[in-house]
């Protein structure tokens, strides 16, 4: 099996649970571009984007547990994490988000690094098509950590607008990847 | 109250963490005993990390890789260094103690290397093991969402030109003390009735262990049921009975098997 599937994903979780500070670094070399990407996204600021990047993965180190190896995809948690320590950071608040209640489901395509890659890449293409209202929507709700009664305030829309559109972005995102 | 489906409309606000403090609480009620929307949440949170995935940015500055490792070089977990311990002072008159202390401290270096070196071959092995108990719980998770989905059509093989006939599989775990238990081709039951599994001892009277009723295709499955202590099964039954259960049987037994 190369780098990068699976099983070698879930190899290298089983390390870190061990403890092995070697496999920490192998993690980090594979997914802080990520962690950093989503962290400087929301933030808009490198400063605080590096210190994201460095809590969450002391997180995973601290609590390996907190990812179930057997589900999600490794590089989709650490997205969600991020997204959410991020947030935090943002509003000033302490992590509302326990990391061992953050359970993720997603296809094993996601686990695969390949297949990973081909996901993220039709992502991509679901979301330039979207309406650009809609993905408006979801954007300041996803990478700008704005509540839907701020979006409401912001573009003018009613609550109920914003709401749907967060929804059925979400929806659309599922249905246009499964099919 | 909410319903379970204005809960699920509020689900992927809740995913986002943009639900208001009491719709928050509100919702993390729900979830502790809604099983579809746990599942649901999980599977949006999927959707949202794909989203997060989506962005693109530079690589972190370098000094944030040896941050974190010198962070995580501050907290081992696992196999641990010994403590540095402080040598005693002692008095002048015994010169050799530097001397003597080095070289105990030499043979206890390598006896800790030694242990050192056997716990982390124990390390690796219990890292694989735990790895091969993953997988395999993974796949005995697939088997039980097969098991346990509605929409799972179960056939039964039997000798061609014979009519069906009704089966059932009882499997148990006097260790464990749980069982399980299939069944195929039931007849539907009357309205008010279900069929009864019966538990028969070695000594004592039929010992009631669940009610069920067939699905449309025949079909029934009881899972993961705990087995009542201290109870040695010679054998298992099933009858009709009210649908609420019997503490005995009262209709002719319609399927038995011996564990024997």
């Amino acid at each position: 099996m190369g780098r990068g599937d699976a099983a070698d994903e879930m190899r290298l979780v089983a390390r870190i649970r061990a403890g092995d500070q070697q496999a920490m670094s192998e993690l980090y070399d594979r997914y802080s571009k990520v962690v950093y990407a989503v962290a400087l996204r929301v933030l808009q600021d490198a400063g605080g984007a590096e210190d994201v990047l460095q809590d969450v993965f002391l997180q995973l180190w601290r609590n390996p547990d907190a990812f179930d190896a057997s589900r999600g995809s490794l590089a989709a948690w650490l997205a969600v994490i991020t997204r959410h320590r991020a947030i935090d950071r943002i509003r000033k608040r302490k992590p509302e988000t326990d990391i061992e209640e953050c359970v993720i489901a997603g296809g094993p395509d996601l686990r695969d690094e390949t297949e990973r890659s081909l996901l993220v890449e039709k992502a991509r293409g679901v979301l330039a098509e979207m309406n650009p209202a809609q993905r408006a929507a979801l954007e300041m709700a996803y990478f700008q950590g704005l509540t839907h009664t701020e979006i409401a305030e912001k573009t003018g829309e009613p609550l109920g607008t914003i709401k749907t559109r967060i929804r059925s972005g979400l929806q659309q995102l599922r249905a246009k990847l499964a099919g | 109250m909410k319903t379970h489906e204005q809960f699920g409309e509020d689900l992927a606000l809740f995913a986002l963490g943009e639900l208001a403090n009491s719709e928050r609480q509100e919702m993390e009620e729900h979830l502790q005993t809604c099983a579809a929307c746990r599942r649901e949440l999980q599977a949006l949170r999927g959707d949202l990390g794909l989203l997060g995935l989506t962005s693109t940015g530079p690589q972190p500055p370098a000094r944030s890789k040896e941050r974190l490792m010198r962070a995580i070089a501050a907290e081992p977990r696992g196999v641990s260094a010994p403590a540095p311990a402080e040598l005693p002072r002692r008095a002048l008159w015994w010169a050799w103690a530097p001397t003597l202390a080095a070289a105990a401290f030499f043979v206890f270096g390598i006896g800790m290397w030694r242990m050192n070196r056997g716990m982390q071959d124990q390390l690796a092995e219990l890292t694989n093991r735990n790895l091969d108990q993953s997988v395999q719980l993974e796949s005995l998770h697939d088997q039980m969402r097969l098991l346990t989905s509605p929409d799972a059509v179960h056939v039964s093989l039997n000798p061609e030109k014979m009519p069906k006939q009704p089966t059932g599989t009882a499997i148990f775990s006097p260790k464990q003390k749980r069982m399980m238990f299939m069944a195929s081709n039931l007849p539907a039951v009357p309205e008010g009735k279900a069929y009864e599994l019966w538990i028969i001892p070695m000594q004592g009277a039929p010992i009631p262990a669940g009610v069920f009723k067939p699905d449309e295709h025949g079909n029934a499955m009881m899972m993961d049921h705990e087995m009542p202590p201290g109870v040695e099964a010679r054998a298992f039954a099933v009858t009709v009975e009210k649908e609420e259960g019997s503490d005995k049987p009262t209709s002719p037994i319609m399927l038995m098997g011996a564990t024997g």
